[in-house]
């Protein structure tokens, strides 16, 4: 689904550009998702058919007949006063009453939706108040345009199928990354240079590679459990390193292995940095809340196996490895 | 429950871009201050509430996909924090109240895991 980039126009009124979520990845279907990412100006019709209040009821059949239509707003001053729709024209049939005005018989209690809210609410209202269609109303309550459940029908497969274009063909593919491309071995390497003490782009890294796991057609557990060990690992390389160091990510379709490597300053006893609430970060590091000596911890919770070297003036390497259950990443040979 | 719910009945302060609040069901809570501990503790879902405010927070939320973070005791975030979150798409609330008065108040209307 879609990853996060930097936050466009469109994020505020359409879909792209929305972050992913584990739910999203796991639970949500396109539609689901769509009906709360699409907004209703986006499928309302704009070609707006209205009505004044003084015209005929006659008028307004002709209105209806022309452009196939069951209703429409009536307008007065610029201004949304009411609906007529072929149910109010029956009771005045009823009547004998086709040359009556449309004030007489419009309904005047007005259900209307915004221009910016999700097409979901739509749909909410037209289950609560059983109606078909719905005037829709911009921030300063002008009627923009009209919303049917034919114009959500068709905004979904619409955006549906931009969507599949953009994105799911796109995921489709990298996660079949590893079935289309025959090797002995195969296997993706991802590098990430880590700068000492930045810690404005801290945890950068790690939701790449998060994301890029899932798109490779990883399972949200494991991509979050990756998550976790890489950033606890990022982020003593950005803490504790004299230069930094290099965050590497090779997946391949049985394992996924993680290590990071620096040069310097090294760790006197290995044994010791590895109890849960050791730690030798600085009192500024630790206002930051970085430091509670849990980060190994962490990683070893997450990891299936972890291997720490370290030589005192030379650096260290830390190698972290997840096993990945064959149904991930499409590693299995069918069709 | 509802993060909408929650954000009126704990009167928090949106520091971020307004969403649908609503379709947001948060499953349950975590309070820390050291990011381990949240990286450990909370789960996906859950809101976190602390009183750090540096952009670092940002990164944890997103990794660990937390319904929202709530920011007490008035610590204020800034910019590049809250753009990063929008970025993210973490949600970011405010408050004067101590933690502690929040998990409290999270407690009493609900909010038990």
């Amino acid at each position: 689904m879609c990853p996060n980039r930097i936050r466009t126009e469109q994020e505020i009124h359409g879909r792209h550009g929305r972050p992913i979520t584990d739910q999203d990845a796991h639970e949500i279907n396109r539609v689901e998702e769509l009906s709360y990412d699409l907004k209703i100006h986006e499928v309302m019709s704009k070609n707006l058919q209205t009505a004044s209040p003084d015209i005929s009821l006659s008028d307004v059949l002709k209105i209806l007949r022309i452009n196939r239509i069951s209703g429409v707003p009536v307008i007065q001053d610029e201004k949304l006063v009411g609906v007529i729709s072929i149910e109010d024209i029956v009771r005045a049939l009823q009547n004998n009453d086709l040359t009556e005005t449309v004030g007489q018989y419009m309904t005047r209690e007005l259900v209307t939706v915004a221009s910016f809210d999700s097409i979901v609410k739509a749909m909410q209202t037209f289950a609560e108040k059983h109606v078909g269609r719905l005037p829709v109303v911009d921030e300063e309550k002008k009627l923009v345009g009209m919303i049917t459940k034919g114009d959500i029908t068709r905004g979904i497969l619409v955006a549906l199928q931009k969507d599949y274009k953009a994105e799911e063909v796109r995921r489709y593919r990298a996660s079949h990354l590893f079935e289309d491309i025959i090797s002995d071995r195969t296997t993706l390497v991802l590098r990430y240079n880590i700068k000492a003490q930045d810690f404005t782009h801290g945890g950068n890294a790690s939701s790449h590679i998060k994301r890029a796991l899932l798109r490779l057609g990883a399972d949200a557990q494991i991509a979050r459990r990756c998550g976790i060990a890489v950033y606890e690992a990022e982020t003593n390389l950005i803490i504790h390193t004299t230069h930094g160091g290099i965050l590497k990510l090779e997946v391949e379709p049985h394992r996924i292995t993680m290590s990071t490597t620096d040069d310097g300053p090294g760790i006197p006893d290995v044994e010791q940095v590895l109890q849960p609430g050791y730690s030798t970060a600085t009192d500024q590091v630790r206002e930051m809340g970085f430091g509670a000596g849990m980060g190994l911890v962490n990683i070893k919770r997450c990891v299936d196996n972890m291997e720490l070297e370290s030589t005192v003036g030379k650096g260290t390497k830390l190698i972290m490895r997840i096993h990945v259950p064959a149904e991930n990443f499409n590693a299995r040979k069918e069709g | 429950m509802n993060l909408q719910q929650i954000i009126e009945r704990l009167n928090l302060n949106l520091l971020t871009d307004p969403r649908d609040f609503e379709t947001i069901h948060p499953e349950g809570g975590y309070t820390s201050d050291l990011l381990s501990c949240v990286m450990a503790g909370a789960k996906s879902k859950y809101i976190w509430v602390t009183l750090q405010a540096h952009l670092n927070i940002v990164a944890v939320a997103a990794l660990l996909d937390v319904a929202a973070i709530i920011v007490t005791e008035d610590a204020q975030p800034d910019a590049a924090t809250i753009t990063k979150a929008n970025e993210q798409g973490v949600i970011l609330l405010s408050t004067s109240m101590p933690s502690f008065e929040v998990d409290g108040k999270l407690w009493e209307i609900g909010l038990r895991n």
